[in-house]
């Protein structure tokens, strides 16, 4: 794809949580990269182990019995097992994240501006002043109106809007080659989802930042994200460039979860082509194919864990492809 | 259809006392119908007014003024004790299905409650009997077995206490089901399940659905009509269709192009609203979407738009409606 090195690599990254005597296993065996000015979206409904997987890169989960194998660099710097003080140079500075809710990622009882300036004087020998010029300018950038004003208020005076764009300000100042954003914009109005995303989107451009996007919704990886991963019940179902899975996904579960989307646009279906059932507990998960017990298509070989194979753009892990069944072409109502 | 309408809603108001004399109008001179069988989606922005007008509806949030005729009978200003043989003709299905259940209860308990309070038909106290075969009835309707009735809450995943929720929604047979952003916190495969759900349930025993939601393809799949609503005021109702597809407020178009659509486009065209919704306490002067509005003439600052008929089953409170001469 692009000659550059990927800014993170993660191979084979599992995690498991000790509970009654057993290990639960959470994330197993995930694997992908995030290119330079790349937005990959990681998605997957609750539980798919979503943001175990980001928070794990971020060296936030320390919970007692928890084990975590695997790797995952960072510009070519092991991440996994890294000194909480090593790691807390790195996080802010080169990787920054940004959560669902900005009300609880802020502290209420400082300025939004304060924050800022504390974030950016804890990574940088920077005077207030200095700081502060750089919190209003950041803001700004992020279409705060009236960012200096705007810095002298409390997280609860502000929309939710507002707080998500002030969140992404502190998130960039000191201007990070990774961004994790954990559903961003969940919390909020579409009509400001949509200011958000097109924020996300001009990062890579102004700020030549990678995004880590983790989201349930596939509309907005379609309409943000250069490549995705979806996750099913703690394992990739598939991965590989938006173009090509949202033309022709190629595991059922993907198909399945487009499917269920009901269209915006076009004919009303009578009924909307739902999967039966639900994602199975981490105990309960299948030997094989975790989604065999909701798939349309299982049949013997499914309870062997199908490995994860590239066909074409995609890497996909399933056993239809390979037995030469693939999945249909997506047929859309979506006009253009 | 038979256009029967089962309730209207006339000059609706509800206004909030805040501190230092200010007042926030959460409902400013809502008018509509529903009629018997319809679903009528309600959409719109956080604070725009849909939970408290389907709450209004309901009686369960007392309005400051307006009529609400429920099946010929004017019940805006009825006694609570009046209102009761009332209620269980119209019911509400919630967000949180967590949060409606009492945790400490059976489901089967939790469901039977309705059946104890209300009296049947002729007015009888219903026998432990009757419950019985009632709580195994809504089970299979909902798609629950039978033995879910001796559990708790906390043994369910999300969509199954949606399907509890529904259970005794309709434990009473009830015409109207208000249904408050029933799929939101819901993961999309099992909104899929839970919505044709609702199409089902409407079909068999002929439901009438106030559906409030904040997602325009949810609204879409299962309404007949839709009302868009702003700042405490509706601004545009109709066929569902008519609206959705060619949406004659600015508003209704903005909120459209703003929705993630599963597909990808290379050159995607949308018309961003900037900003944020303004606040309620104090709504812009004249149309109140004039501050964000793209069509914003000097005339939106200074006239409210009244809800006009376009002839298209659909109104539109618009002094500049898109794609239809004014």
């Amino acid at each position: 794809m692009d000659a550059e090195a990927p800014i993170l690599e993660v191979r084979d990254l599992s995690v498991s949580f000790r509970s009654q005597g057993r290990d639960v296993p959470i994330v197993e065996n995930v694997s992908f990269a995030v290119g330079a000015r790349e937005i990959l979206g990681i998605v997957g409904e609750s539980g798919s182990g979503k943001s175990v997987t980001a928070m794990t890169i971020m060296g936030l989960i320390d919970a007692p019995g928890v084990r975590v194998t695997g790797s995952a660099l960072f510009r070519g710097q092991e991440l996994i097992g890294m000194p909480q003080k090593a790691l807390r140079r790195l996080r802010g500075r080169k990787i920054a994240m940004i959560f669902q809710d900005p009300m609880t990622a802020f502290t209420p009882v400082y300025t939004i501006g304060w924050q800022i300036d504390e974030q950016i004087r804890a990574h940088e020998k920077l005077g207030k002043a200095e700081a502060r010029s750089r919190t209003v300018r950041l803001l700004g950038d992020m279409g705060v109106p009236d960012p200096e004003r705007t810095a002298n208020r409390y997280p609860h005076q502000l929309s939710g809007g507002l707080r998500q764009r002030a969140m992404i300000a502190m998130a960039l100042s000191c201007n990070p080659a990774l961004l994790i954003a954990d559903e961003p914009t969940t919390a909020l109005d579409v009509t400001v989802q949509a200011q958000i995303l097109d924020l996300i989107r001009t990062l890579r451009a102004d700020y030549g930042s990678s995004v880590l996007l983790i989201t349930h919704d596939m509309g907005v990886v379609a309409e943000t994200c250069d490549r995705v991963m979806v996750l099913y019940s703690g394992r990739i179902a598939e991965r590989g460039p938006c173009d090509a899975i949202f033309a022709h996904p190629g595991h059922p579960y993907t198909a399945a979860l487009l499917d269920s989307i009901p269209p915006l646009t076009g004919p009303r279906p009578e009924r909307l082509p739902s999967i039966a059932g639900a994602p199975p507990p981490p105990l309960e998960r299948p030997v094989g194919c975790a989604f065999a017990p909701r798939c349309h298509f299982t049949h013997d070989t499914c309870h062997a864990l199908p490995p994860l194979q590239r066909y074409g753009q995609q890497d996909i892990a399933c056993v239809l492809p390979k037995e030469g069944r693939p999945m249909p072409p997506r047929v859309t109502e979506y006009a253009q | 259809m038979n256009a029967r309408p089962l309730l209207q809603a006339e000059h609706l108001r509800k206004e909030y006392k805040l501190p230092r004399g200010q007042t926030l109008r959460a409902l400013d001179d809502v008018s509509l119908t529903v009629m018997q069988g319809e679903t009528l989606g309600l959409v719109g922005e956080s604070g725009c007014g849909k939970s408290t007008l389907g709450r209004c509806l309901l009686r369960l949030t007392d309005l400051s003024s307006g009529d609400i005729v429920f099946e010929g009978r004017n019940i805006s200003a009825l006694s609570e004790r009046a209102l009761r043989p009332i209620r269980r003709r119209m019911q509400m299905v919630f967000q949180d299905s967590y949060a409606s259940l009492n945790p400490r209860r059976r489901i089967g308990d939790l469901i039977a409650e309705p059946l104890r309070v209300h009296p049947d038909n002729e007015g009888r106290k219903r026998s432990a009997a009757d419950i019985t075969a009632r709580l195994d009835e809504l089970m299979s309707l909902v798609g629950l077995p039978q033995s879910a009735l001796a559990r708790y809450p906390h043994e369910f995943s999300g969509g199954q206490r949606q399907r509890i929720n529904i259970a005794r929604a309709l434990a009473l047979s009830p015409q109207m089901v208000v249904a408050d952003e029933p799929v939101s916190a819901l993961d999309v495969s099992i909104q899929a399940q839970i919505v044709n759900l609702f199409t089902d349930l409407r079909e068999r025993l002929g439901l009438t659905y106030v559906f409030i939601a904040h997602d325009l393809a949810v609204v879409r799949q299962i309404s007949t009509r839709v009302a868009v609503m702003y700042l405490g005021a509706i601004v545009e109702i109709g066929d569902s269709d008519t609206v959705l597809h060619n949406p004659a407020h600015p508003y209704t178009a903005a909120l459209i192009s703003a929705v993630p659509e599963p597909v990808i486009r290379h050159d995607p065209q949308r018309s961003l609203l900037r900003g944020d919704v303004p606040s309620p306490v104090s709504p812009p002067s004249g149309c109140r979407f004039h501050t964000r509005c793209p069509q914003a003439q000097s005339r939106c600052s200074a006239e409210t738009p009244e809800l006009r008929d376009f002839g298209d089953a659909r109104q539109a409170a618009c002094h500049f409606p898109l794609g239809l001469s004014a």
